[in-house]
């Protein structure tokens, strides 16, 4: 069993007075990547918000990066503000990148330092593209350019953990194939927390998985295993949504 | 042709004025939702302060008188700062109960004003060419007119500086957009509020100082009468928006001077109607992004 960077254990979180996440509890190891899967509408990115306090939530949050020793008691972020949170390492790439679209690429990049030493040399190499460009206004990037931004927002720290958020969707498939890259070199040094819906993509880069339906986890184990049992992804993931229909994905009346 | 001259240089003093305390709300909403009904008390207690400061050093002075600009400017910006601190920043989020402790708090100010300094209104004289006129194509203007639009026009270059060369600026800019993004980039985003808030406060206690110098006089409910008309340049501007602010701080006043001359005293009315004309065929003001 290898050691955690995250625990999370009933969490709950509503959004304008109705519950997206229900008693959500799951482990995020301190290596590697880690999917956060399930169908549209189940609550994952809430649960994400939920981790940063985005959002109003209930439960325990433990994150466990404040020293490398084994006997580490980890710290409760459940009762902290946003800005605590992510100043104790976790970088965060939300969905719908969420660049700041009146601020030059450089401005955006300035703004997410929070170290003493920006790895700017290390961002500059991952993502060239945004070096050429850094005096452009960020809402004026293509979709993939964005991506990247807010991808380069969070690496330009160094974090403990990342949370990422559907980094390729709507994306070309090249620009999938980039962004998957920039991940998985990120994914060396510290451990992601993914939302992906291109499975291509989890196959590629994620050990463990998290399934969740109707605010709830309802499978965790090997990602590739998961994703070699069809019955499995068709139950939670919907890939052949038109065959299923037997899933028991009823959230109103689990109460 | 020199009632022409006349009124727009007039209406450009007054439009600074309306931008004195424009900016400062346009900063305060477009970074924290916040409708600050308070802001008029900045500038009254600016104008009060800058009075005082004139009366024990001398009000036929230069030196006096740029002192009680940035004495006004202080206080202005500390008076916010407080507000900030101890009355909205405990409502966070919950705006309806802060637009409310704004109101309350103008309606105490004024209150206060009025037993510190009476009820009637205090006669103010400064710099002797202020109370002049210098004249202009054959207008005599007065020139406490041209200190209002150097005044406004330093402090919107202040501002913009501020904003695009600071950290804080990068912050409120970033903030205006998108807080919550902000915040998740771990960045307390409630600093800024305070920092925007000393800002426009401080501008609105240059305003009151001016303000007393325009009117020749200062009483407690100078800031509350400009109060309402700021309000309407700023959502005409577009609310959030600096240079929206600037522009219709300038379109509002002269158009009002205009029809106070040409259509019978009509000016307030006209300002409204602009308004409503804006809020229909642009309700989110000239240089506003959305609704
Ligand atoms: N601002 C909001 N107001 C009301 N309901 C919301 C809001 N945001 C999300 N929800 C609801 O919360 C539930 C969970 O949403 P969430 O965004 O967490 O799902 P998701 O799993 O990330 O979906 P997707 O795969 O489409 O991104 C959805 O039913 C959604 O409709
Ligand atoms: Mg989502």
């Amino acid at each position: 069993m290898s050691t955690l960077i995250l625990t999370v254990r009933g969490l709950s979180a509503k959004i304008a007075g109705q519950q997206v996440v229900e008693d959500v509890s799951f482990d995020v190891p301190s290596t590697g990547v880690t999917a956060l899967l399930g169908r549209n509408g189940v609550g994952k990115t809430s649960t994400i918000k939920g981790i940063l306090g985005l959002i109003e939530r209930r439960g325990e949050v433990t994150f466990y990066g404040d020293s490398d020793g084994d006997g580490d008691p980890g710290v409760r972020l459940d009762r902290q503000r946003t800005h605590r949170i992510v100043q104790r390492g976790i970088g965060y790439v939300p969905e719908d990148r969420e660049v700041f679209s009146k601020l030059t690429v450089a401005e955006n990049l300035r703004l997410a330092e929070r170290d003493a030493n920006p790895r700017r040399e290390f961002v500059a190499e991952l993502f060239p593209d945004l070096v050429a460009r850094s005096g452009q206004l960020a809402g004026t990037l293509s979709g993939g350019q964005q991506q990247m931004l807010s991808l380069a927002r969070a690496l330009i720290n160094t974090n403990r953990l990342l949370l990422v958020d559907e980094p390729t969707k709507g994306l070309a498939p090249i620009i999938v194939g980039e962004v998957a890259d920039a991940l998985e070199e990120a994914a060396k040094t510290v451990p992601v927390l993914l939302v992906e819906q291109n499975l291509q993509v989890v196959r590629r880069l994620a050990a463990g998985a998290i399934v969740i339906e109707g605010g709830r986890v309802v499978h965790t184990g090997d990602a590739t295993e998961l994703l070699d049992n069809d019955d499995m992804t068709r139950r939670f993931l919907g890939v052949h949504a038109e065959a299923g229909g037997q899933t028991p994905a009823d959230s109103e009346a689990t109460s | 042709m020199s009632t022409v001259i006349l009124l727009l240089i007039t209406g450009l003093g007054l439009g600074a004025l309306y931008f004195l305390i424009a900016s400062g709300l346009s900063l305060i909403y477009g970074l924290m939702g916040v409708l600050n009904f308070a802001h008029g008390s900045f500038l009254t207690l600016g104008a009060y302060i800058g009075w005082e400061v004139a009366r024990v050093l001398g009000a036929d002075n230069w030196a006096v008188f740029i002192a009680s600009v940035l004495v006004g400017a202080v206080v202005g910006a500390a008076f916010a700062a407080a507000t900030e601190f101890f009355l909205i920043r405990k409502l966070y989020e919950r705006h309806i109960e802060q637009v409310l402790v704004t109101v309350g708090l103008a309606l105490a100010s004024v209150a206060l004003f009025d037993g510190i300094w009476g009820t009637d209104p205090i006669y103010v004289t400064g710099p002797s060419w202020l109370g002049g006129t210098t004249e202009i194509l054959g207008a005599s203007i007065p020139n406490n007119r041209f200190i209002l639009i150097l005044a406004a026009v330093l402090v919107l270059l202040g501002i913009v500086a501020f904003l695009k060369y600071t950290r804080y600026g990068l912050i409120i800019r970033a903030g205006v957009e998108n807080r919550s993004m902000v915040t998740a980039l771990g960045i307390d985003v409630r600093r800024a509020f305070t920092v925007v808030f000393a800002i426009g406060g401080a501008a609105a206690g240059v305003g009151g100082v001016l303000a007393s110098s325009y009117y020749g006089y200062v009483s407690s409910g100078i800031g509350g009468s400009l109060l309402i008309f700021a309000f309407i340049v700023t959502v005409i501007g577009g609310l959030g928006s600096l240079s929206g602010a600037a522009i219709a701080a300038a379109l509002v006043a002269v158009l009002q001077q205009f029809a106070n001359f040409y259509l019978g005293g009509t000016g307030d009315f006209v300002v409204v109607l602009l308004l409503a004309v804006v809020l229909l065929v642009r309700p989110s003001g000239l240089l506003g992004s959305k609704a």
